[in-house]
């Protein structure tokens, strides 16, 4: 799967409060969430992002609570991916959980810049800057994550396991 | 061959096999599966499509409604109706209902449904908490809630551990909070990511569980997976008549590998106060009396206990709250809610000036009662002073202990308890 939209740059210790503040956790429909997306590091995040773009983040982005809202806010937005130097490690499980492709690249953190247009392919882990013309290589996923990415998400592989 | 941690034993013994490593990718059985009024009712979603006829087993499946109870708003109380129907449809023997509840990592230990050596995953990332009383215990989201619930299995990667030994008596109005949030401040929110912290040594062998309990319950603001400490005679005194299952106490072997050992000298230190906006911004509270406070909140799955109210008690003897400042207290359970009245904390409490309430999460993550107005600072008991985490997202929250909590109540700014004495 091809992925491709512009970078919205964000720093470190982006919080899972900060991507879905909790006063909006009286709903889990994801539209709804969609709505207040990152909306407590960016207030006009939701507003201006385009579907497809990419959300380019420092070290130990999700980090706090559990809320696979946050995820679920994200990929409902229409973010096509997150690049991050490293990720919170609950963030990191429920992202393949629900199927938010996410990537641990610190080349692409430190090069790319916002508005700069980038392409992932995915299978490969390979990140294109368009902009700058550049390309880097993301931390392989480890094999068994990637057979619950290839179920279509851990709910499809549990099915397949428990029939 | 080398030996193993705690952890490594725990996660050992769950994967049925003989040792693990760190890295390493298991399958583990789980002891026991957590869901709250916000993390179940994805979990709930998820799990219908699974295609499961029942939950894998009824009296493991522990469901407690406390973030937005009671009902903050029409659309919570349609959440927590689905945990409702769920524990009934699925006749769950662990689902706790408002007068009956508590705040989830304050009732499951207190209710003796989580012990030592336990393997509990729970859709809430304060799950850690069990590490006090040398459980493997950690927070994970919705979906994983939901294949736990209906497989009694999840997968897990064996985590590297530190080691934290803390040496020396813990000078008065220092305790678990202070030592939890010091080491925060020293390592970072993400100096543990993805690993174990062991808490050790002289000064954790002489804590309560109550003190061992908000240790590991913060050891996630670090980034770990888990925070433990192994089980002693003081953690026997507290499970042995509360325990609903068999209990193991686990030790690490004394070759055990480390990624890291840090050494604490715990005798010179102060009650730590973290800043806004990360719980690694901590300072000894000398450093912070200068931060004048519209809130104070004694509370929370961090400090909500029985000790913690006590100890809040003490400070505000003779004294009332502020005329510039609300403070809430908010006791973990019901049972801890009901100790409190008998011992004339509560009268206590509404003589000094304070609102109590009924157990609730609440305030903790900007939920309801006690959500702060634009440009408002609070001070906390709780775990968490992220952008917003409060109320608006121009308010602040500042975390330390119930003492400094109770005594800047008093002062109306941040203040250390040894002011009011």
């Amino acid at each position: 799967m091809a992925l491709q939209g512009k970078v919205w740059k964000f720093g470190a210790d982006v919080d899972t409060d900060a991507i879905i503040p909790a006063r909006y956790l009286n709903t889990s429909d994801p539209a709804e969430l969609a709505k207040h997306c990152m909306e407590d590091a960016d207030s006009e995040f939701p507003n201006k992002m385009q579907p497809g773009d990419i959300i380019v983040a420092d070290k130990n982005f999700g980090c706090g609570s559990s809320r696979e809202h946050a995820p679920i806010a994200i990929k409902a937005a229409g973010v096509s991916c997150v690049i991050a130097k490293s990720y919170a490690r609950i963030f990191y499980r429920n992202a393949f959980n629900i199927g938010l492709p996410i990537f641990e690249c610190t080349d692409a953190v430190s090069a790319s810049e916002e508005g700069d247009e980038l392409a992932v392919d995915s299978a490969q882990g390979i990140i294109k800057n368009l902009t700058k013309n550049e390309t880097y290589q993301a931390t392989p996923v480890p094999e068994f994550m990637q057979q619950i990415i290839d179920a279509g998400g851990l709910i499809d592989y549990v099915s397949k396991r428990l029939r | 061959m080398m030996g193993m941690t705690i952890t490594e034993k725990i996660l050992a013994a769950h994967a049925g096999m003989d040792r693990v490593e760190p890295g390493q990718l298991i399958n583990v059985k789980v002891d026991l599966v957590l869901g709250n009024d916000i993390t179940a009712p994805v979990a709930i979603r998820e799990f219908d499509r699974i295609g499961v006829e029942s939950v894998w087993d009824r009296d493991r499946v522990v469901l407690v409604p406390d973030h937005f109870v009671p009902n903050k708003d029409i659309m919570s109380a349609e959440q927590a109706k689905q945990l409702r129907e769920f524990a009934h449809k699925h006749r769950l023997t662990n689902y706790f209902e408002v007068g009956r509840m508590g705040v989830e990592h304050c009732l499951l230990p207190e209710q003796g449904l989580v012990g030592p050596g336990d393997l509990v995953i729970g859709a809430d990332s304060h799950t850690c908490t069990y590490g006090g009383l040398g459980a493997f215990s950690t927070g994970v989201g919705s979906t994983d809630l939901a294949a736990a619930m209906a497989l009694g299995e999840t997968w897990l990667k064996v985590p590297e551990s530190i080691k934290f030994i803390f040496n020396g008596e813990l000078p008065k109005w220092v305790g678990g909070k202070d030592l939890i949030l010091y080491i925060i401040g020293q390592i970072g929110v993400d100096g543990a990511l993805y690993m174990a912290m062991e808490f050790t040594g002289p000064s954790i062998a002489a804590l309560s569980i109550d003190g061992r309990m908000t240790m590991a319950n913060m050891a996630i603001e670090a980034g770990a997976k888990n925070g433990i400490v192994a089980p002693d005679e003081i953690t026997r005194r507290y499970v042995e008549n509360r325990a609903k299952r068999p209990y193991t106490f686990y030790q690490s072997d004394p070759d055990a590998n480390y990624t890291q050992v840090i050494e604490i000298d715990v005798s010179k230190l102060e009650p730590q106060v973290a800043f806004p906006h990360l719980p690694e911004n901590t300072r000894p509270v000398s450093e912070a009396t200068d931060v004048a406070i519209d809130q104070v909140v004694i509370g929370s799955c961090t400090n909500g206990r029985l000790s913690d109210l006590q100890l809040a008690a003490e400070v505000l003897k003779g004294h009332r709250v502020s005329d510039n400042l609300r403070l809430l207290v908010i006791p973990g359970t019901q049972e801890i809610y009901l100790q409190a009245v008998k011992e004339g904390l509560v009268e206590q409490f509404i003589n000094a000036g304070a609102a109590v309430s009924t157990p609730t999460c609440g305030p903790c993550l900007g939920g309801h009662m006690g959500i702060l107005a634009k440009g408002e600072r609070a001070l906390a008991t709780t775990n968490r002073n992220f952008v917003g985490r409060m109320g608006h997202p121009e308010s602040e929250v500042y975390l330390c202990n119930p003492a400094v909590a109770a005594a800047s109540a008093v002062l109306g700014r941040i203040a250390a308890p040894w002011e009011v004495e």
